[in-house]
């Protein structure tokens, strides 16, 4: 199973991770590669900083970021971490989901 | 703003390319949006700022472009604007290349003949308030390292291509040059997502070095109730840094090498090996090839370390970098202290420029933080400098007192100054007495000294 986490701005990626409060953590469980499950949840964050969004990564077992905002310092933890981050992604959160998912989400892009 | 006739002006203005052409050049970030925070234009210097491209934001909400942390809050433009005036507040945004940057954010409203909102302007200007956001980590250099000398801006350059390889880095350069954290940025750089793990073989004795490189079996020898895994495992995936690498003895050279070559660890007391992968770097402020000449060094390991050789250049033969080290720090150490200190008196900058530095730049950072934290004007002057400068331990024979034109742009101490360290002091003890009108007291204490220093010093001068 992988989780996915992206930050959320009402439905759209949230524009810094370090300041969403809501959080779109997502769990795939791939049966092929164009069939799976997935199950999504939001969760609510009580404080917004890079430390709490890092906490719930860990608490999650989150392996992928996808964010748009993210200062250098940050990417650079959680890519030491082992952590796939792709950011500077802008658009509905639905349709950076579904295009990660079919492989074709990456760094920069713009689905609005 | 008041206006005499521009309606030829206007003309021009109201055409995208006249309206363009005026917010290029202006020295501002500026985003045009409607009243519902969608980008209609953006000038060169908000790409500048944010890093987009901006036909590629045009038509997207700000908050999306602009990445600031106002924007999270309590902007008018994400929720019913009523007030309709222009507002300023200090906010942050975090741009295309992950930096952040503290920014003065201007709202204003463009309000039609009828009172209603029909757009909005937005400003941005990078804020200069904050003296550690204006620190130029990035500006001229490499993560923490900075420098515009042609020495060092080649090996800044170097460093990204260096990073990309795993093969081993030899930095040499004296003592306080940098060599940890170039090190240390070679590996933030690559993509070895392993550990940094340093070892100074010069802070550990020579009979716990090996354990400490490859570790040891259980029971290897007495004391050993418990295996230990060895920096070179604790390492694995990451770069192994070994500082001070002239003090590694003999020995555990040839065993340091066998692993250089097959990258297995055996661990003492133990013959399984361990295969690790391991990028090594080594820095010395010794002549290695000196070392080996003394038979002191494997010519073989040099050989094997030699492979991407690295020299930091000594700081008085950086030129302008000292004046941009000092600055560097004067401005961390400001803000961290908080003080406002402009900068350094005349004779300061000059007694800089001069000296030898034979601490480099830790020197330069342990001085002006002494200076920074012992300065109760608004100048770093002579008295706020540390004591063994003064006095003149550790000092160049001459110093320029005049500033330095006839010197060279290497800043090295062997040009011609013009006057010696000792009229400087005397010039010092002079102005001091004339300033508080003969009284000793008073004078040492603007001086920094003791009385009995100052009375020794002016029978030496013979001032009277």
């Amino acid at each position: 199973m992988e989780k996915i986490l992206i930050p959320l701005h009402d439905n759209d990626v949230a524009p810094r991770f370090d300041l969403a409060t809501d959080v779109l953590v997502v769990s795939v469980t791939r049966e092929t590669s164009v069939m799976g499950k997935i199950h999504e949840r939001v969760v609510v964050l009580d404080d917004t900083s890079g430390e709490a969004m890092y906490r719930l990564i860990m608490s999650e077992d989150v392996r992928t970021v996808i964010c748009a905002g993210m200062e250098k310092e940050i990417f650079d933890f959680l890519r030491r971490k082992g952590l796939d981050v792709i950011d500077d992604v802008c658009g509905p959160a639905d349709a950076v989901l579904e295009s990660y998912l079919m492989g074709k989400l990456g760094p920069g892009q713009n689905l609005y | 703003m008041p206006f005499s006739d521009i309606s030829p002006l206007l003309r021009s203005l109201t055409r995208p390319e006249g309206l363009a052409a005026l917010l290029d050049v202006l020295p501002i970030g500026v985003a045009v949006m409607n009243k519902d925070g969608v980008l209609q234009a953006v000038n060169k210097k908000y790409e500048l700022l944010t890093g987009v491209v901006g036909r590629n934001v045009l038509g997207m909400r700000c908050l999306h472009a602009l990445r600031c942390d106002f924007c999270m809050n309590d902007c008018p433009v994400m929720t019913a604007w009523k007030a309709s005036r222009p507002r300023t507040v200090e906010a942050n945004i975090v741009n295309r290349s992950r930096e952040k940057i503290f920014v003065h954010l201007t709202l204003a409203p463009l309000i039609d003949e009828k009172g209603a909102i029909r757009g909005v302007i937005e400003a941005i200007q990078p804020r200069s308030d904050n003296a550690l956001d204006q620190v130029p980590v990035h500006a001229y250099g490499l993560g923490e390292l900075i420098g515009r000398s042609p020495q060092v801006r080649k090996i800044f350059a170097m460093t990204p291509s260096i990073a990309q390889t795993d093969s081993p880095v030899l930095i040499t350069g004296e003592t306080g040059t940098g060599k940890d954290m170039l090190a240390e940025e070679i590996h933030n750089e690559s993509d070895r997502d392993g550990p940094f793990i340093k070892v100074n073989c010069g802070a550990l004795p020579e009979d716990l070095l090996e354990s400490e490189f490859f570790g040891h079996a259980k029971n290897a020898f007495p004391g050993a109730d418990m295996p230990k895994p060895g920096r070179l495992r604790m390492a694995h995936g990451g770069t192994l840094f070994i500082t001070e690498v002239a003090d590694l003895p003999l020995h555990l050279q040839t065993k340091l090498l066998a692993y250089m070559d097959d990258h297995v660890v055996y661990p003492v007391g133990s013959t399984r090996g361990a295969r690790t992968d391991v990028r090594i770097m080594a820095a010395s402020n010794h002549g290695l090839e000196d070392l080996v000449r003394q038979k002191l060094f494997r010519q073989d390991l040099l050989f094997r370390l030699n492979v991407i050789r690295l020299n930091l250049p000594p700081l008085r033969e950086r030129g302008d970098d000292i004046r941009l080290l000092q600055d560097h720090f004067l401005k961390i150490f400001q803000a961290r202290f908080n003080k406002k200190v402009e900068g350094f008196s005349k004779n300061v900058d000059t007694l800089l420029k001069s000296y030898t530095f034979p601490g480099n730049i830790r020197e330069l950072r342990n001085l002006i933080e002494y200076a920074v934290s012992f300065c109760d004007s608004g100048i770093v002057s002579m008295r706020h400098l540390p004591g063994y400068m003064l006095q003149g331990s550790g000092m160049p024979d001459r110093l320029v007192s005049a500033p330095a034109q006839g010197q060279q742009a290497g800043g090295a101490v062997g040009s011609t100054p013009p006057e010696r360290w000792e009229d400087v002091q005397r010039k010092m003890i002079l102005e001091a007495l004339v300033k508080t009108g003969g009284k000793k007291q008073q004078a040492a204490d603007l001086l920094g000294w003791g009385r009995s220093t100052l009375w020794r010093k002016m029978k030496h001068f013979g001032i009277e």
